[in-house]
């Protein structure tokens, strides 16, 4: 493909060239041109998701690095004789009061402190989205689930990368989430109080906490989420990006353009695009004025007291938990702290898990490289769509006080609508989802075998009316027939010929019945064949 | 022909065959499939490739985000030097905000921004927008490499006696499994250990009740009916090395109530005169209760919105706490002043498993 | 002065000296006359003001409080609340209340500050409670703003947020936003602890304390509040920030990519 290193003239090389050369004898760097400076990338917007991703996080370390320049991360108290006049004379730790100097003090420290913080939350909102976009056009399948699981691992490491982070100016909001975190820590059966004064250094909150978690802020998590981030990159060149059905595109190519030269300006200018909008945002819009919130003390506290966002649906698992404890034998079970605290990593389990299951469904041991349309899949819609408003309530859960304040509610009809919701509404958008899905799935059958509707009317010479319908161009019909539909699992005959009687498992059982409620009758609307189009288009077909 | 109806003869594992693509290779015996690849469609020229005057409009429009993204920088490195730090300027609609936030930050995004604009605007009209076709090739290795690197594996693993000297692969495994111990055991360290440190407060008989707001002692006096009220323990000031982690557990809630009003006969017998003292630590994960309603006598926590009955021995009404809060017993010592009969009678805050 | 020179002979001259020499005299008798016989007046148009609240009681008031304030089922009573009760509910639109409910929300008020000085005087004269604040102890000026920021995150940010934005309470009762609530309104509250609302007697918040507080709602949520970081999302934290980086935010950059991502319109076409 490339004939980037179709160097002919041997004489006096520009100094560049002279460059890349003496790399290459040492680097081995044209051997690695070769394979990715013409690569090609397909272009459809949701493939950029990921990359908005990508650039907040590298936003992120810039302003992070700078930010520890100024930062003190001790609990040590002080009483504060800074510029802002409202905390004069009172006491702090140093951790607080210099996150006061940067927004304060420094010029354009507060800058810094808000684009870090913008960027980490539309880091977490853009993975949220792009792994959406991955889960319902089916682009984790074989051979990219592990590079699923990496990318799923970067979003969780992302929430608690961002929860110490969040949790490092030491203020009264902050320190909430801590507490909140130490009674969580507490709830843990045997060993909870063990754990609890391990990290803390003692008894809540200590001197410990605060310098610990900016170790885990800024070294730890960040080390492995910058080793992650560059394996995912990696199998995303190796693999080869995904794309949709077109005509020209298929299981076997990649249709696009080059990296070099359109891709490196797109996605190199993307990176600007992405920044100077967040530059932007944090000029126009202040987040977490922790000047307004003040240092933390454990016996104070402010309502509307919630985690950043990607926090929020434990927040609302919390919330709606019923108070349900058990005492026996001399040992206490807070089963409504502790039961929140398994369930918690259940919903993301949920989401991580599912490509596995459904392979195992499936028995499809190919490669896949044609992103799906989500009605293709209604099974897998259905559930992607399901988990997305299980998350979603949850979050209504998390914010409870603000829904009571802004819509006129009482705070206990929240919790009991999430207490229910929890468990009714996935339900209920997996159906309807799957029903759109398969509507849409008939549409498009439709279409195929009678055309585009074109909204004109004729009249035919015995007075009836019809509209005229437009045959598709081969590309849409291609494009619309493109996608495989599998056939449901069949367990077989339970005895063979002989009248011996197989041994067929409860789990065969189990995947035939899964593999029913995903490509049987129900489940999906089988594609026009090449007879019946034959059929409807040869003549008489008109109606 | 590709995967048809259900009714069709399926392979046994029921994939669907993969689709063929190319007109051209439809054509093989049958009718030619309706829905093949047509392929890639040709290439059609945007504006700029075709209109030389275009390209120029589309080069200078480039060159036009550089040049603003340069003079943005130049603005940001102005505003810096320009305005003063504490400088609050009214901006219509945002509010009264910092000018040197609101202006470096704008000048940087416009510069970010101009750049990254310029840069698409030049690889969407003036880069080849000709599609390029790339092959992909199986992950998962030829069957010869397979067999190469399986048996070299093999031949390895052979070499090495690992399969055969059993002695040194057990006594391997065990060092190795052994070693990361060490890393444990250094973690100890940590913290202490628990021991009864959650069981107890500064609380104890005689301590004064002293008022967070003011640092004086507390007398009946000074809590009426309807009123609230926040306590501390005397001694405890705010400049203590401890004060954190005191206040943590010792914080406490003054109320009034009517006396007749108490439905719980222990909270009466710790009460003095109505006014009833509580932890206003939550038994659920910790936060300050004190969403105190005056009129129905119930507090919310605002974290979790776990809601306590102060007439009825501080009872969960709702919410995920998992018991009431817990009472201290107070009396007025002899010159007036509210004081603690004992440490409160079971831990404060959250519960823990060796709670009980 | 002209004009004043050409009055002077005018007919009524005289009256208008003589009743400007009468002002003077009665003025300066106020100022210098014994208290008690000022006080006696004061009492008298005490009485008469007590007198007024009562006919404005009866009509606005006694369906719910009873005729003489004792309290009905529909409304508590009144006895011993004091006339700051009275200026805040009456004051800030809470009373009369249109329709029961979880708790009463103020709208416009109905009353004129006359009208509900005498309002108040009534429902004073019923029985002993907090009088109205004096403007020097609530006036804000001059109050040690960072001792409030502190007292508010103890005593009142519990139910009215960081800073003063308001929060859910039990049921649909609610915590209010203390934007453009004036001062001596916000003091009254404390004083005297308005439905729900616990009160904070001088004894346990003492008056310095409670101007200090009122100090800083005017800093933090008040029309001359700053906010130097830009745009405050209503202020309520996390839950806002996060709705706004998702729905702006997010919108904004998937806009940006389907542009960076998107074919440039083909000569054809055009």
């Amino acid at each position: 493909m490339s004939n980037a290193t179709d160097t002919a003239q041997k004489k006096k090389a520009p100094a560049g060239e002279r460059v890349a050369d003496w790399a290459d004898g040492r680097l081995g760097i044209y051997t690695l041109a070769k394979a990715n400076m013409r690569k090609i990338f397909p272009d459809h917007w949701s493939f950029m998701l990921g990359e908005v991703a990508l650039y907040s996080f590298i936003i992120i370390i810039l302003t992070g690095v700078y930010l520890t320049l100024f930062f003190t991360p001790s609990m040590g108290e002080i009483e504060y004789h800074g510029s802002y006049v409202p905390m004069q004379g009172i006491k702090m730790s140093e951790a607080y009061a210099s996150t006061l100097d940067i927004s304060f003090d420094v010029r354009g420290g507060l800058l810094m402190r808000q684009i870090h913080h913008w960027a980490a939350l539309l880091f977490l909102a853009a993975m949220f989205v792009h792994m959406m976009r991955v889960f319902f056009t089916g682009a984790f399948r074989k051979p990219r689930e592990i590079n699923w699981l990496f990318g799923f691992l970067l979003f969780v490491l992302g929430m608690f990368t961002g929860f110490t982070g969040y949790s490092l100016p030491d203020d009264l909001l902050s320190g909430t989430g801590v507490r909140f975190m130490e009674g969580a820590i507490l709830s843990v059966p045997i060993v909870g109080s063990y754990l609890s004064m391990f990290l803390f250094g003692g008894e809540f909150p200590g001197h410990d906490v605060i310098p610990r978690f900016f170790a885990v802020h800024v070294l730890l998590l960040p080390g492995i989420m910058l080793a992650l981030l560059v394996a995912h990159l990696i199998l995303v060149f190796y693999h080869k990006h995904t794309q949709f059905a077109g005509p020209g595109r298929n299981n076997r190519n990649v249709v696009g353009m080059p990296l070099l030269p359109v891709y490196m300006a797109k996605a190199g200018g993307f990176f600007f695009l992405v920044f100077g909008v967040i530059a932007v945002i944090s000029a126009v819009f202040t987040i977490n004025p922790i000047w307004v919130l003040g240092p933390y003390r454990p016996d104070q506290v402010s309502t509307n007291a919630q985690p950043d966002w990607y926090m929020g649906f434990s927040e609302g698992l919390i919330r709606a938990m019923p108070g349900w404890e058990i005492n026996l034998w001399g040992h206490t079970l807070a089963l409504g702290v502790f039961v929140p605290l398994i369930i918690f990593p259940m919903v993301l389990a949920a989401i991580a898990v599912y490509p596995f299951i459904e392979s195992w469904v499936t028995g499809d041991k190919r490669e896949h490289h044609i992103a799906q349309r989500p009605r293709n899949a209604p099974t897998r819609t259905g559930f992607g769509a399901a988990w997305i408003s299980w998350y979603f309530v949850l979050l209504v859960g998390g914010g409870n006080d603000l829904w009571a304040t802004h819509f006129h509610l009482s705070i206990n009809s929240i919790t009991w609508f999430v207490r229910i919701g929890f468990f009714v509404v996935p339900l209920v958008v997996f159906w309807c989802t799957r029903r759109i899905c398969l509507g849409l799935q008939r549409r498009d059958r439709e279409k195929v075998l009678h055309g585009r509707e074109s909204g004109i009317i004729k009249r035919l010479p015995h007075g009836e009316f019809v509209e005229v319908h437009e045959p598709l161009t081969q590309d849409e019909l291609h494009t619309l027939t493109a996608h495989e539909q599998y056939q449901p699992r069949e367990i077989g005959p339970q005895t063979d010929d002989n009248g011996v009687e197989r041994k067929v498992g409860r789990v065969e059982k189990l995947r035939a019945r899964l593999s029913k409620g995903y490509y049987g009758e129900q489940a999906q609307i089988p594609k026009p064949s090449a007879s019946e189009y034959e059929e409807i288009t040869s003549g008489h077909g008109h109606h | 022909m590709s995967s048809q109806g259900p009714d069709e003869n399926v392979s046994e594992d029921k994939q669907p065959e993969e689709r063929r693509s190319g007109v051209e290779r439809a054509g093989g015996g049958g009718a030619p499939d309706p829905f093949a690849d047509p392929g890639l469609p040709p290439h059609e020229p945007r504006i700029q490739d075709i209109d030389e005057g275009a390209a120029k409009r589309s080069e200078r429009a480039v060159a036009l985000l550089f040049a603003i993204s340069m003079l943005a920088t130049v603005a940001f490195i102005a505003s810096y030097v320009a305005f003063p730090i504490d400088k609050i300027v009214y901006v219509w609609p945002i509010g009264r905000v910092s000018a040197l936030n609101l202006s470096l930050g704008v000048t940087l995004g416009i510069a970010l921004f101009c750049i990254g604009a310029g840069a698409v605007h030049w690889a969407r009209t003036l880069m080849s927008d000709q599609e390029m076709i790339d092959e992909r090739h199986s992950v998962a290795a030829e069957p010869e490499m397979e067999a190469k690197v399986k048996s070299d594996f093999v031949q390895g693993a052979k070499e090495s006696g690992f399969g055969r000297r059993k002695l040194i692969r057990n006594t391997m495994f065990g060092a190795v499994a052994l070693v990361p111990l060490s890393g444990v055991v250094l973690l100890r360290d940590l913290g202490p250990l628990p021991e009864n440190k959650l069981r107890h407060t500064l609380w104890s008989k005689g301590k004064l009740l002293v008022n967070e707001n003011t640092n004086q002692p507390l007398r009946p006096e000074d809590i009426s009916v309807g009123s609230l009220t926040f306590a501390k323990p005397e001694g405890l000031e705010e400049d203590d090395h401890d004060f954190h982690s005191e206040i943590a557990k010792a914080s406490l809630m003054l109320v009034r109530l009517e006396p007749n009003d108490i439905k719980d006969k222990r909270e009466l017998d710790w009460s003095h005169e109505g006014i009833v003292a509580y932890s206003k630590i939550c038994t659920h994960v910790g936060c300050p209760v004190s969403l105190y309603e005056q009129q129905t006598h119930h507090v919310l926590c605002p974290c979790h919105q776990s809601t306590f009955d102060l007439t009825d021995g501080a009872r969960v009404l709702f919410g995920p706490a998992g018991h009431p809060l817990p009472q201290l017993k107070i009396s007025v010592n002899k010159d007036g002043y509210l004081e603690a009969q004992d440490d409160f009678q079971e831990p404060v805050g959250p519960s823990f498993w060796e709670r009980g | 002065m002209k004009k004043l020179s050409a009055r002077r002979r005018h007919p009524l001259a005289a009256f208008v000296v003589l009743l400007f020499a009468l002002a003077v005299t009665g003025g300066l008798y106020t100022a210098f006359a014994p208290s008690g016989e000022a006080k006696a007046d004061q009492e008298s148009s005490q009485s008469l003001a007590i007198e007024e609240g009562k006919k404005l009681y009866d009509v606005g008031c006694s369906s719910c409080h009873g005729t003489g304030g004792q309290g009905t089922t529909d409304g508590p009573s009144l006895v011993g609340v004091g006339a700051a009760a009275v200026d805040f509910q009456v004051g800030t639109g809470r009373m009369p209340m249109q329709q029961q409910g979880a708790q009463a929300p103020s709208k416009p008020k109905i009353y004129e500050q006359s009208e509900i000085d005498q309002l108040a005087s009534y429902v004073a004269s019923l029985g002993s409670g907090p009088s109205m604040p004096t403007k020097e102890q609530y006036d804000p000026s001059g109050a040690d703003v960072a001792n409030g920021g502190e007292l508010f995150r103890t005593n009142c940010a519990q139910c009215h947020n960081f800073t003063g934005q308001g929060g859910a309470l039990t049921h649909g009762k609610t915590a209010p936003n203390l934007e453009g609530v004036e001062p001596k309104h916000i003091y009254e509250a404390m004083q005297t602890g308005p439905q729900n609302m616990p009160s904070f007697t001088d004894g346990a918040l003492p008056e310095k304390d409670k101007k200090d507080i009122v100090a800083y709602v005017k800093e933090a949520n008040g029309e001359k509040s700053e906010s130097p970081g830009g745009f405050a999302l209503g202020g309520f934290g996390p839950v806002s920030e996060g709705m706004f980086a998702w729905v702006f935010g997010m919108g904004v950059l998937v806009g940006v990519a389907v542009w960076v991502a998107a074919r440039t319109a083909k000569a054809k076409k055009s």
